[in-house]
């Protein structure tokens, strides 16, 4: 029924880049220009038409992507294309330059490809790799369910540490404040806890680095321990048991976070250098047109 | 003061009819039980606009009308009526209606008397709200309706009452007050599961107080309460008390009146002659009451029956639509004339009342197809019923044959009931005449009439049963066998027979569906599904004596329970039936077999009943092994559908990487569509449930959605051109639109309605990049669960 993008169609696109593929490694090795092989020979001009014409093709999917009235086939074929095809446009650009290179616009616009190529590569790696990942890290629920749930524990801690002193109502509301996951997309890549907490150490209190909320749980243990009376004591155990709950409810959060975010992080590459692939582009076009 | 008519309620009916009384010159008396005009108007929320359908029909009114905020509409009214002075009588509840022509006697809940020689029931569906029953029940602080939860601050507020609203009202009122909430129960157990959720964290919370099984004693005007607790008599000093008790139905008011009502359903409308009258003389009911919603036919019936009472004839404002639906009609009749033919011919309507008849009619269409013409085909979803008045048509069935239906016979009736596609090709074998009703009149036609649902059923069972079991049976013993037929109702979960039962009956699923499991290995494992329009069962009939398998309902399913010895009888007489019956049970068990090899297939067809998809006809399911959570699918709905978009993706529950995001299924029987007063959701021929222009924005659908697909959106700003936005960036992003701020129309309810104006199909499957959005019917679950497996 559900069917991924390498496997679209009988693998429809695949063959498709295999027999360009063929097509042009065929044509480059029967050409035999007068000069040795390089973009300005017939075939040469011929290739990086080709190219050029693949890579603003190529380029068009962020366009079709967002045309959601269009009849063009699917994204998802489109997206299928884009793999087989992108992944085929450095062989075609390999033999267009007749594998000669320098330290001019014409190179950098290869790299460039070469760069936006591997990103997307390592995009396709991902989008196969992951959501299989990310829904098992879920098991069956889903983000906003995982943070109402965490928003209840914390209503009920504030609730709990209402009934204890001052202290323990900054550690729930400076706890909850300065939770700190996936701020930015580094964070979240990381997957690490950043979280503080505000703990009352003698007569003073500190900012204290809370991941996982173990400093608060090891604050209240040592609480709980020097607490003489049986009923406070009680109540500091009931808030301990909420906050290993939360820090049971932290993890496939943290976890949750950093599989998206590994899921869109290659895109911080891939289009930049799309845009700079492009603009190299134009460039080596006009001044092979200007230099003739 | 002799009154010659008294109109009870103040809404547009009754202010119309007063309009008019007082036009000509009639001596009346309107008597309102709250305290200003148009009750029920005037609880819309600011600013909503009022719509003036059915565009088709003129006003008839001394008032005007036209669509309109609910300001504008108000304002105009009571422009209209301030001049009446005293006739206008607010804060006058009336609380019996004795007598008949030409002396009633009106006595009001202040023990005040009224006479008067006709009287106009005019007082809408919502119907009064229950009071508290204690002493001091009608003190300044003490309200029974809660307008703007924001208006209150800082106040003492006691809510009495456990239901929906009650609860709806502490949680909103908390906000900004100090809440107590007085429960007679000691749990909520009336309340939707979110409410029960919200109002059990707030009691725990500490931030709403619960009296438990408790009740008023009585109010102090001073402003406070005694409550009745378990242990004690308790006073709570409040600075407001609102009791949320639900509402009383108008209907044991209008019965104690002398009406009579045909059926015991709730949603029996009284019987009314073509003048309004009801069975008592000089009794008339007008408006919703009356089974007429819309505000502008309600104004149309205040002036007629102010007509009527002044003894003038007047033809009905719909008399020319009728005229022209009738005009291309070969009969060449009048319009009494053609509606008396059609009563004549189908002897379905033989006793359904003029009035309702003729309302059918005007709701219907008059088809005219010629020899040939396809009426329906099989597998479309429309769910019309279809009356022969002239003519005839050929049904054609599964195996090639032909059933032929003449004059007075109807057809439709399948789909009508089950909601699913249609089950054969129909086409006219003759030049045809054909009413094609719309279900929603019929399913209230059979609710009223007890002689229109038996004989709707029975024909259902009859071309049940031969459609698929046993096709070539003798109408006349199917007949018998359906007169013999008990209906039953399950909730969704009941059980239809447990696995070991005595194999007694057939069920044949009428509407909803079911799940067949057997217990293996110590737990449930479901083999398959069965929809509406199919029977289950079968293998008592074939011999064996106790139940093979569990049947549950997944949705609220009615069935035809048909009696194992009945059955078998009429099997015996017949061989070939007998072969025909085995073979199904056959194929059946094999089916059955192969499922209960893989446990796990069958987990996830519970899961998705679990989710109501049994009443499911398209479905969008994800596969979470490949989605990436772009929300590609999001924005390709709201780009496609004006800037909101109909589904949640990442909302909803999953099971072996299935995920079933917050998104409409077209269900069978949608209950969004059973309560839409313009009657604006539609169910497309390809089955797609959605929402038209006339939508009133009252909400009914978005509540009455089980699975929360439908919602109340304003109208958006423009997109940006894609290429500009994508070079430049500016202008909101796809799905990114805001809300139009001066959106004069007010919100409407939209839902998904599965792209049918798009050619390609649904925008959300064919945007998602990696092949994760699927839309699927039920039938393709078994196919889907196998992967799983």
């Amino acid at each position: 029924m559900h069917q991924s993008i390498l496997a679209f169609r009988k693998h429809r696109y695949l063959w498709l880049a295999l027999l360009v593929t063929a097509l042009c490694v065929t044509a480059y090795w029967i050409d035999d220009p007068q000069e040795p092989a390089n973009g300005g020979t017939v075939l040469g001009y011929t290739l990086g038409t080709l190219g050029a014409l693949l890579i603003l093709w190529l380029a068009w999917y962020g366009v079709r992507k967002r045309r959601y009235a269009s009849t063009a086939g699917t994204v998802q074929g489109w997206l299928s294309a884009h793999v087989y095809l992108g992944a085929a446009l450095p062989v075609i650009v390999l033999l267009h330059s007749g594998f000669q290179f320098g330290y001019n616009v014409h190179t950098l616009a290869f790299v460039l490809m070469s760069l936006v190529v591997a990103s997307g590569l390592f995009g396709v790696y991902v989008y196969l790799k992951y959501p299989q990942r990310l829904s098992e890290n879920r098991g069956g629920a889903n983000r906003s369910a995982l943070i109402d749930e965490l928003e209840d524990v914390d209503e009920r801690s504030k609730r709990i540490a209402s009934k204890l002193p001052p202290e323990f109502q900054e550690l729930v509301s400076s706890g909850i404040g300065r939770l700190q996951l996936g701020e930015s997309m580094w964070q979240r890549l990381r997957g690490r806890d950043l979280s503080q907490v505000l703990l009352k150490r003698g007569n003073d209190y500190a900012v204290v680095a809370n991941p996982g909320q173990e400093a608060a749980l090891d604050w209240l243990a040592d609480q709980q321990a020097k607490c003489r009376e049986p009923a406070t004591a009680a109540v500091i155990g009931e808030l301990s048991a909420l906050l290993r709950n939360k820090r049971r409810l932290l993890k496939p959060l943290a976890e949750d976070l950093r599989l998206q975010a590994l899921l869109e992080v290659w895109l911080c590459a891939h289009i930049p250098l799309t845009a700079a692939l492009l603009a190299a582009l134009l460039v080596h076009i006009l001044s092979v047109f200007v230099y003739w | 003061m002799s009154l010659d008519l008294v109109i009870v309620g103040g809404g547009p009916a009754g202010l119309s009819a007063a309009a008019h009384a007082n036009q000509l010159g009639l001596n009346w008396l309107l008597l309102e039980a709250s305290p200003a005009h148009a009750n029920t108007i005037q609880r819309y929320q600011k600013g909503k606009h009022v719509m003036a359908e059915p565009a088709l029909v003129p006003l008839r009114s001394d008032l005007p009308f036209t669509a309109g905020t609910r300001e504008a509409v108000l304002g105009s009214w009571e422009q209209g009526v301030t001049p009446f002075g005293a006739r206008m009588r607010y804060s006058s509840e009336v609380v019996s209606i004795a007598g008949m022509k030409p002396a009633f006697t009106l006595t009001l809940s202040g023990g005040e008397t009224v006479s008067a020689a006709s009287v106009v029931l005019a007082i809408g569906l919502q119907g009064n709200p229950r009071k508290l029953g204690a002493p001091g029940e009608d003190a300044a602080f003490v309200q029974y309706t809660l307008d703007d939860p924001e208006e209150y601050r800082g106040e003492t507020i006691v809510v009495v009452g456990a239901g929906d609203a009650a609860i709806e009202n502490a949680i909103a009122l908390s906000r900004n007050n100090t809440v107590i909430v007085v429960n007679r129960r000691d749990e909520f157990a009336r309340a939707k599961e979110g409410n029960l959720a919200q109002i059990s964290r707030a009691i725990e919370a500490g931030t709403i107080k619960c009296f438990f099984n408790s009740g008023v004693a009585s109010i102090d005007h001073a402003g406070a309460v005694v409550l009745n607790t378990e242990t004690g008599q308790t006073r709570v000093a409040c600075n407001r008390l609102i009791a949320r008790l639900g509402a009383i139905p108008p209907r044991s008011f209008v019965e104690a009146c002398g009406i009579r009502f045909p059926s015991d359903d709730p949603t029996t409308l009284p019987e009314l002659t073509g003048q309004y009258e009801s069975n008592v003389p000089g009794l008339y009911v007008i408006g919703a009451l009356g089974g007429y919603p819309l505000i502008k036919q309600a104004m149309n019936q205040g002036y007629e029956v102010a007509e009527f009472i002044a003894g003038r004839e007047i033809l009905p404002a719909d008399h020319g639509i009728l005229e022209q639906k009738f005009r291309s009609l070969p009969f060449r009749l009048g319009v009494d004339e053609t509606l008396a033919l059609i009563r004549e011919r189908a002897p379905l309507f033989a006793d359904v009342n003029g009035l309702v008849l003729r309302e059918l009619v005007l709701a219907s269409e008059l088809l005219m197809p010629v020899q040939g013409d396809v009426i329906f085909r099989k597998n479309d979803y429309t769910n019309s019923f279809m009356t022969i008045v002239e003519g005839e048509v050929d049904v054609e069935t599964d195996d090639g044959r032909q059933i032929r239906l003449s004059q007075g016979q109807f057809f439709g009736e399948m789909s009508l009931l089950s909601g699913r596609r249609r089950a054969a090709t129909v086409r006219a074998a003759a030049p045809c005449v054909i009413l094609e009703s719309p279900r929603r009149e019929i399913i209230r036609l059979m609710n009223s009439y007890e002689a229109v649902r038996r004989s709707i059923d029975e024909h259902f069972i009859v071309r049940t049963l031969r459609a698929g079991l046993t096709p070539d049976a003798p109408q006349e013993e199917l007949r018998a066998i359906a007169a013999t037929a008990e209906q039953l109702s399950f909730k969704p979960g009941d059980v239809l027979f447990n696995e070991g039962d005595d194999a007694d009956g057939l069920h044949l699923i009428r509407s909803g569906s079911v799940s067949v499991s057997r217990r293996i290995g110590g737990r449930d494992i479901v083999t398959s599904y069965v929809a509406a329009g199919n029977y289950v069962g079968e293998m008592g009939l074939v011999g064996q004596a106790r139940r093979s398998a569990t049947v549950r309902a997944t949705v609220a399913t009615d069935s035809i329970f048909l009696k194992a010895d009945v059955f078998m009888k009429m099997l015996e007489r017949n061989l070939g039936l007998r072969e025909r019956v085995q073979e199904t049970v056959r194929e059946r068990l094999s089916e059955n077999l192969r499922m209960e090899a893989q446990p796990e297939a069958g987990d996830l067809i519970s899961f998705l009943m679990q989710q109501g998809l049994g009443e499911a006809t398209d479905v969008l399911l994800i596969d979470e092994t490949l989605c990436i959570g772009c929300d590609n699918c999001e924005k390709a709905c709201a780009e496609t559908h004006g800037g909101t978009s109909r589904l949640d993706r990442a909302a909803g529950p999953s099971y072996a990487h299935v995920h079933v995001p917050t998104s409409c299924r077209h269900c069978e029987d949608p209950h969004c569509m059973k309560d839409c007063p313009p009657d604006a959701i539609r169910r497309a021929p390809n089955g797609e449930v959605y929402v038209q222009d006339s939508c009133i924005g009252c909400g009914n659908c978005e509540r009455n959605c089980p699975y929360g697909v439908i919602q109340m959106a304003s109208r958006k700003e423009e997109a940006p051109n894609l290429l500009l936005w994508m070079l430049t960036g500016r202008g909101p992003g796809p799905g990114e639109r805001q809300p139009l701020a001066d959106d004069r129309e007010g919100k409407k309810a939209v839902k998904c309605d599965m792209c049918k104006d798009l050619s390609g199909g649904p925008a959300c499957v064919r945007a998602c990049p990696t092949g994760a959005a699927l839309r699927i019917s039920p039938s393709e679950f078994v196919k889907l669960s196998k992967r799983a497996g």
